[in-house]
């Protein structure tokens, strides 16, 4: 019997076999935490009295960055003060998102164990990283450690086989598949995409796959890192080793999809749940577009909407804000000439922040303003006004999106 | 370690706004200034109304969203002995351990103040009032030390070491 990524990277961390279900204690690789959660960790640490970090930290300001008020400020100041005390690496406000500059800066290579105070850690794993998302116990304690006890998950394949059709993008096949499977669909599970659509992907859609995982509950969402992934590493200054699973590991779950079924999907405001392909509800009108975050903010992502967007014009009415996840994204973004173009045809260039997923700053939503944007989540209130509403979608859906002034299938201005 | 205490019954995905709404993180600063708003959409007066070790029973997903550690050390904090859910979100299921709140994953059909009996070394669940049982697999001796001495941060500052250190 084989094993799965997930087993196998535990299985060599404990120097013995895993079984799913099992509690283990794990050496961990690299701990980080931004500046929603490590206040709280910062806290934890003090109570118990660790007064130093044994582990890998690395702290990134990202979410209310640069600050938008004076209580984010002195959260940051607690953060640098702490970070300069214990010797912590630290990425300072417009450096950009954690996910993505911490993969960049080339702290992340396949085989590692990662915690995140922050769900959306499970992005690591499209660099082959056991990553996963915890809560402030768990990282303060970790921090000072470097180790945690973690429950063996379940591991649970989805293949995509097939070609993507032009238009269709990665956030396009994970709203299908969330969709198909619920929001607590993966719960407690290991997820790992295969197929030869994800073979195929570059490491920027990768990781929308894997960062949107913990939608369904994911604990890890895998890639296998093959050449692609070693390329993008290498690019970074770390050489590294393939994971990829055994032939005939030992799947709990296995699911199929056919990526000719796919098409651009729009997740409707409220949860995850609930997909539907945006054919079906174009002429939806917006008052913003948001491309950005660590689910829509990457070079390729801009590539996409720039396709869209170049040569065109954000409708009147509509505000069009992009902010690159990262500065490495920001400045591959100048280097190629599409800041120059989307700011031409009317985008709003943010720096690398987090800010309006979560409505930190920079475009917060007004009563009952209606946003299409890339970002993960689309539960009441996130991006502002409890009663303003988001649609989640892929760049270059936004982008059409913007151009329209409506929810519009890309399909239509892509030749 | 057994818990004994009356039933509260609830349904699926019970999320952790419902065990505490993230609203209140901004007006109230405290635990205990939160703790008269634990379940308060659900069953109003909970906090007063739950005695001693009293046992939530509930559904699939129970607390799910945010991951904060809230909701947790709160059901702890009025008094719940125990939660037994079909299944919990696994950020919620970690911070409960951490905080020594027992989170037991098992399919049972209580209702509203049955008397229940968790027996975390067995690994059942009973319901006294009805005569039925479930299992589930007990926890593995590192985690069952966390429960029985109340969390990490008790057993930290009891033992000046971590359970598996
Ligand atoms: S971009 Fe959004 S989802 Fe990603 S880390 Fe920031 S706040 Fe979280």
């Amino acid at each position: 019997m084989g094993g799965t990524m997930t087993e196998k990277i535990l299985s060599s961390k404990l120097g013995r076999d895993v079984e799913a279900g099992e509690h283990v204690v794990v050496n961990v690789d690299l701990v980080y935490a931004h500046d929603g959660t490590a206040p709280l960790a910062i806290d934890v640490l003090e109570g118990l009295g660790f007064d130093s970090v044994s582990g890998n930290v690395v702290f990134t300001i990202d979410h209310a960055a640069p600050a938008p008020h004076a209580e984010a400020a002195a959260l940051h100041i607690q953060m640098r003060a702490f970070a300069s005390r214990h010797g912590i690496k630290i990425f300072d406000v417009g450096n950009g998102i954690s996910h993505q500059v911490i993969p960049e800066a080339g702290l992340v290579r396949p085989g590692m164990v990662v915690l995140g105070a922050d769900s959306h850690t499970v992005t690591l794993g499209a660099y082959g990283a056991f990553a996963t998302g915890v809560g402030s116990t768990d990282a303060a304690i970790a921090m000072a450690r470097g180790r945690i006890w973690l429950r063996v998950p379940e591991t649970m394949a989805i293949t995509v086989e097939g070609k993507l059709e032009d238009g269709v993008m990665a956030k396009d096949v994970i709203l299908e598949i969330i969709g198909r499977l619920g929001s607590d669909g993966a719960n407690y599970k290991a997820v790992e995409f295969l197929g030869s659509v994800v073979e195929e992907m570059s490491v920027d859609s990768r990781a929308v796959l894997s960062n949107m995982s913990v939608e369904m509950g994911a604990k890890v969402g895998l890639v296998p890192a093959d050449g692609v992934t070693l390329r993008w590493l290498r690019e970074r200054g770390v050489e590294a080793e393939p994971l990829q699973p055994d032939p005939h590991a030992d799947y709990r779950d296995e699911i199929v999809f056919n990526a000719r079924e796919i098409q651009p999907n729009v997740a409707l405001p409220g949860n995850l749940d609930n997909v539907r392909p945006v054919e079906e509800m174009e002429g939806v009108d917006v008052n913003e577009v948001f491309i950005g975050s660590c689910s829509g903010g990457r070079f390729e992502d801009f590539l996409q909407a720039a396709r869209v967007l170049r040569g065109n014009r954000v409708k009147k009415g509509v505000r069009c804000i992009a902010a690159p996840a990262s500065k490495e994204v920001y400045m591959t973004l100048i280097e190629s000439g599409i800041l120059a173009e989307l700011t031409e045809a009317g985008c709003v260039i943010g720096p690398p922040t987090c800010g309006p997923c979560i409505g930190a700053h920079m475009g917060v939503l007004g009563p009952e303003e209606v946003v299409v944007s890339t970002s993960t989540r689309n539960f009441p209130g996130r991006m502002g006004h409890p009663s303003s509403q988001i649609y989640l979608a892929s760049p270059v859906t936004a982008a059409a999106t913007a151009v329209r002034g409506q929810l519009t299938d890309p399909r239509r201005l892509l030749s | 370690m057994r818990i004994r205490g009356r039933a509260w019954r609830l349904g699926d995905h019970v999320t952790t706004d419902h065990i505490i709404p993230g609203r209140l993180k901004y007006k109230v600063r405290t635990l205990e200034e939160m703790r008269q708003y634990v379940f308060n959409d659900l069953i109003p007066g909970f906090s007063e109304r739950v005695r001693p070790n009293d046992i939530i029973v509930a559904g699939r997903n129970f607390g799910y969203g945010s991951s904060r550690e809230h909701a947790a050390r709160l059901l702890k904090l009025v008094g719940v002995g125990a939660v037994v859910a079909e299944s919990f979100a696994r950020i919620f299921y970690r911070n409960a351990i951490n905080v020594g709140l027992p989170v037991v994953e098992a399919r049972v059909e209580a209702e509203d103040g049955d008397e229940m009996e968790v027996d975390l070394r067995e690994g059942t669940v009973r319901d006294l009032s009805k005569g039925t049982e479930a299992n589930f697999k007990p926890f593995p001796p590192m985690i069952m030390s966390l429960l029985e001495e109340g969390g990490i941060e008790s057993y930290y500052k009891r033992h000046g070491k971590l359970p598996w250190e």
